[in-house]
């Protein structure tokens, strides 16, 4: 192969789980909530707090990890030329799906990527989630081998592919005119928790340098956890599942060494351990993320590419994320929200619409 | 002439599948296969040597990239 991307390689995308398993766990170290060093459902939901789409108090975060995980990979893709701006492949349905993505995730409380790093924490209620996401992803394939297919993408404008990265460069300004202020839940239009997960995090310059520094290296690998699964299941290819295993072992290592590894199924950090409901949650979110083409942080790195696209199942999370918290579908550590197992169901129940719509062949 | 899947334009994992499913259904010891993104392209090399075949040309046409693989 003529490819000089040495992240393509295997020990590439093994690095770079490797990596983020390292930082993830240290930035629960710094200040980021417990087994949450970094999940990209549960950062979208902090943003959409911040800006007031949601009113819960405990969860209203510009996380800055998530505006560097686009702007990481929008760095990459212009530097090594892979910046090329596309979308039109259904975007109204990606929207959809990513809405449903939410509402799973935030069933189970957590996309795959904190999914792996609870398990890495010893929470053994992730093992349900997993094994949600496995079934979710698999029920994908079966579409995928029926000829589910959302169409093809076009080249855009680039002034469209920067749509979504201008956006996340207005809230880092936002977030840098409006700090934290002691003792106060706004600053300025921004809104900010007082105590709960969204009062949880690790210093701005730090958790943006991780951020970038991931979207960077996940955009050079595509580093994805749904295709790590989805990949297997289909192809039997280990490539990217490598990655996602070499983070889950990076990240229990650097929880051992940091005392933060405490295994149980009671009382973890941000969880509920109502089984049924972790599994099936994250089945509903694993199967829209397989329909999308991307698990929550791969769909962040490819708008960083300008994949308008992957922006429309972002904003479509984040939309999805405030519904959650204004209708009580979101779980919390006391259970489960008091309509969020209807929304699951309903959920399931749109995806599956979704995937037998788009039965073609191309 | 060799088979030709123009995967352009669609997202993971329809390249992949489509040249695997080339593989199968056609047989043909040469296939070619077009896409627009480095993701994708190096997607279907690593599935075709997977399969026993190997690519015998990556390169970059314009926007897009032609990749031909041919069976070891």
């Amino acid at each position: 192969m003529s490819s000089k991307n040495i992240f393509a390689t295997l020990a590439g995308i093994v690095a770079v789980g490797a990596i983020i398993g390292i930082l993830a766990p240290l930035l629960q170290y710094l200040g980021n909530p417990g087994n949450m060093g970094i999940c990209v459902a549960c950062f979208e939901r902090d943003i959409a707090g911040a800006i007031g789409i949601h009113r819960a108090a405990v969860v209203q975060y510009l996380r800055p990890e998530i505006l560097g995980f686009v702007l990481g990979a929008l760095a990459a893709g212009l530097i090594f030329k892979e910046f090329k701006p596309s979308g039109g492949s259904a975007p109204m349905t990606r929207f959809v799906l990513g809405m449903v993505a939410m509402i799973g995730a935030l069933v189970f409380l957590g996309c795959p990527w904190r999914a792996a790093l609870r398990l890495a924490g010893g929470d053994g209620n992730a093992v349900l989630g997993l094994l949600g996401l496995v079934a979710g992803v698999y029920i994908g394939t079966l579409f995928f081998r029926k000829g589910y297919n959302l169409g093809r993408s076009y080249k855009q404008s680039i002034a469209t592919g920067l749509m979504l990265p201008g956006i996340m460069l207005g809230l880092l300004a936002l977030r840098l005119i409006f700090p934290p202020l002691e003792g106060e839940d706004k600053s300025g239009i921004l809104f900010y928790s007082l105590s709960g997960p969204g009062a949880a995090y690790a210093p701005l310059a730090i958790a943006l340098a991780i951020g970038l520094g991931v979207g960077f290296l996940a955009q050079r690998s595509r580093f994805c956890t749904m295709g790590a699964i989805r990949d297997f299941i289909l192809f039997r290819q280990t490539h990217l599942l490598a990655g996602f295993l070499a983070l889950v072992v990076a990240a229990f290592v650097v929880n051992l060494a940091l005392g933060q590894f405490n295994p149980g199924f009671e009382d973890q950090p941000v969880a509920h351990n109502l089984f049924f409901w972790n599994f099936f949650g994250m089945l509903v979110a694993g199967l829209a993320f397989a329909l999308a083409g991307g698990c929550p942080g791969r769909q962040l790195f490819m708008s960083g590419e300008g994949n308008s696209d992957a922006a429309v199942f972002v904003l479509g999370m984040i939309m999805g994320a405030a519904l959650a918290h204004n209708w009580g579908l979101a779980s919390s550590p006391a259970g489960l929200g008091d309509n969020g197992a209807l929304a699951a169901i309903i959920g399931l129940a749109v995806c599956l619409a979704i995937g037998f719509a788009n039965l073609k062949r191309t | 002439m060799a088979h030709k899947v123009d995967a352009r334009g669609l997202s993971c994992p329809q390249p992949v599948l489509l040249t695997t499913e080339a593989i199968k259904n056609t047989g043909q010891s040469e296939i070619e296969i077009l896409v627009d993104n480095q993701a994708s392209r190096e997607n279907v090399g690593r599935a075709a040597e997977s399969q026993g075949y190997q690519v015998a040309v990556s390169e970059e046409m314009d926007e897009d990239f032609r990749i031909v693989i041919r069976k070891k």
